[in-house]
């Protein structure tokens, strides 16, 4: 699913102002992306974002660290079987400390590919959104319409009306 | 004063004097830039000690370990201690992010940048006392040429995966919470340089709903696995000693006593390192009495588990009626050791009490200088767990007396300034404040109306009330 390559930025200096524009444009049928300076649920809400699948990588990538650990310290021993200290070859209780730290590498290192992989990060090629303002990591909330040329005016007025500050618009 | 409209005038009851979302960034960048004199001195000295550091251990690559003390043991001590500095920033970064405590996201950078240092200094030590440090890919789980496996069933290699795990997982933490502020760092510098640098590193950041939505999780299942992992980290550093049969050493207590040790001297470090860059920055607005009255209670909660402990061991000791045991116990508080263990008692489980006293928790010299003598305890506590154990173990005729040399004197030195090195480059480099973690405890700018969830949150607030007492006022 690509997003029109066209649209109008609007920026927005208060949040509630920003969720107004969302409702209103989402209602209107338009895909956006918004920036925020920071994570803020009001505008997951107003989006209707639904939870991150991250968590499946991480489940996975935790599990598998376990099998990992397990297969590693069990085969390793029995390859070449040595009594050390009068423990047994296969020493579970021993081999616990090897399976959990697997477990929490491999889930970390996996939650972080699913972050990477589902988030597009790092951002190569164009971005999801061709404008973009340096204030939205400042202070500034931003709702990309990602919309088609006919259709700027509507945009521009629904933005202006919610209480943007600054609608950019996409002259490519 | 300017004239603001009402509706944006919302504070946040934990940093009262931060006006807006911008003003995060601006005092955040405000870190980055112009270095006075004194932080040129500063890192000028913390290189000077790693070019000790560095002398030192080609003294041990060209003559051999022999001018390493007795059993490695400042070697050994100055590897837990790092190892638990850098619990702290873990708890603070992930612990107290799972119990969305309000007070951590001020400080957890600091913390979470210590953490990764810490770490990267204890991970020098195993290097450097294994005397030829290019075979270090030894302790790495690979079969050797004759197809043997490294033992799984030995503590030391527990160890190596704990402590590259964690360094992994932490830098990893670290690393993907910094990408938003790096991000921010790149759209508001100036300089050319730094923008191109601070743009690669930021990943192509730009803060839109899919990269927080993924984000947000992402951050909190690494603070879901950091957690238990801290935990498990010097419980196994723990068992190095724990599970071997040395008197002073073979006790069950050493887990739980190991990671609340290791949590009171990160607080303490977390402190130390606060304290200086909270009076040069001005930083008065984000590191506001409540944290530090936080952190004075995680201290002192700390150190009464960590008294607890040592009177527990004293008391098993005489219970079990273990000859050595008993022996080496009365050994560390009247022996040719007694300084070290009673500096460590001191330090640890008498003088952190004073912060039961509110003037003396609120009082932030007080409390920087009793966080110095935690650290300098801590160390002691590991140098009493090693050295007088293994000089008064089973026989007579083995009691030894550890003689700190000079490369031994270099190699502890020169941990702290590397360590330094790498926090104080940091410091300038990175964003030292988490400008969007901060924003997280900030009202948000609303025009209108407060939203439903500022009622909740001022709700929760009511029972964080600032202490009063707190003097100073800064000059912003």
């Amino acid at each position: 699913m690509s997003k029109l390559r066209t649209g109008v930025l609007g920026v927005f200096p208060h949040l509630d102002t920003a969720t107004a524009a969302i409702r209103r444009l989402r209602k209107e049928g338009f895909e956006l992306t918004v920036y925020s300076p920071t994570p803020r649920h009001e505008v997951e809400e107003a989006l209707g974002t639904k939870e991150s699948p991250v968590r499946i990588f991480t489940l996975v990538g935790a599990f598998t660290g376990t099998a990992a650990g397990t297969a590693l310290a069990t085969w390793a021993s029995i390859e070449w079987p040595l009594v050390v200290g009068g423990k047994s070859i296969i020493a579970l209780p021993a081999f616990s400390v090897i399976m959990f730290e697997l477990t929490i590498l491999l889930g970390a290192l996996s939650t972080v590919a699913g972050l990477f992989i589902l988030g597009r990060i790092p951002h190569l090629g164009p971005a999801e959104a061709p404008m973009y303002h340096p204030s939205f990591t400042a202070g500034n909330f931003g709702v990309f319409a990602h919309a088609p040329r006919d259709r700027y005016g509507d945009v521009q007025r629904i933005m202006s009306e919610s209480g943007s500050e600054e609608v950019l618009v996409d002259q490519r | 004063m300017s004239v603001v409209e009402p509706s944006t005038v919302t504070r946040s009851a934990f940093h009262p004097d931060v006006e807006s979302y911008e003003q995060v960034n601006r005092d955040a960048m405000r870190l980055l830039t112009r270095p006075g004199k004194g932080y040129v001195a500063l890192l000028a000295m913390s290189v000077a000690l790693v070019g000790l550091l560095v002398f030192a251990e080609l003294h041990n690559i060209i003559y051999g370990l022999g001018m390493v003390g007795d059993n490695w043991a400042v070697m050994i001590t100055t590897f837990v201690f790092w190892v638990g500095i850098g619990h702290a920033g873990t708890l603070i970064s992930a612990i107290l992010y799972l119990f969305r405590a309000p007070w951590r996201q001020a400080i957890y950078r600091f913390a979470e940048a210590m953490t990764v240092f810490a770490v990267l200094t204890a991970a020098l030590f195993p290097l450097l006392h294994i005397g030829r440090p290019w075979f270090f890919y030894w302790l790495l789980p690979l079969p050797s040429q004759r197809g043997i496996w490294p033992n799984f069933r030995s503590p030391l290699l527990w160890d190596v995966f704990a402590v590259t795990t964690y360094l992994t997982v932490s830098s990893v933490f670290f690393y993907i919470g910094l990408i938003p502020d790096i991000a921010a760092a790149r759209d508001s510098t100036t300089d050319p340089m730094r923008k191109k640098v601070y743009g690669i590193l930021s990943l192509g950041w730009r803060g839109t709903d899919r990269e927080w939505r993924h984000f947000t999780r992402a951050y909190l299942f690494l603070a879901a696995l950091a957690t238990p992992l801290v935990l498990s980290v010097h419980s196994v550093v723990s068992w190095d000693f724990a599970v071997s049969i040395v008197p002073g050493w073979h006790t069950t207590i050493f887990a739980p006593y190991f990671v609340a040790g290791a949590i009171l001297s990160g607080v303490a470090m977390v402190v130390t390192l606060m304290v200086p860059v909270h009076k040069i920055f001005r930083l008065g607005a984000y590191f506001t009495p409540v944290h530090y009255d936080r952190l004075a209670k995680l201290l002192l909660l700390t150190s009464l588990i960590v008294g607890y402990a040592y009177g527990m061991e004293y008391f098993m000791a005489y219970y079990s009626g273990e000859l050595y045991e008993r022996d080496v116990f009365w050994d560390r508080v009247t022996g040719d050791y007694w300084w070290a263990g009673w500096s460590m008692i001191t330090f640890n489980a008498i003088v952190p009490q004073l912060l039961w006293i509110k003037k003396i928790r609120q009082n932030l010299n007080a409390f920087f200088i009793i966080s110095v003598f935690v650290n300098i305890g801590m160390w002691y506590e590991r140098f009493v767990i090693i050295v007088p154990s293994l000089s008064h173990s089973y026989e007579p005729w083995k009691f030894w007396n550890m003689h700190m040399t000079w490369v031994d004197a270099s190699l502890l030195l020169g941990s702290f300034g590397w360590f330094f090195m790498w926090f104080l480059l940091f410091l300038r480099y990175l964003p030292g404040l988490s400008m969007a973690e901060i924003k997280e405890v900030l009202p948000p700018p609303m025009k209108h109306h407060a939203p439903e969830q500022l009622a909740h949150d001022e709700a929760e607030m009511v029972a964080e009330t600032l202490p009063t007492g707190y003097k100073e006022r800064e000059v912003r």
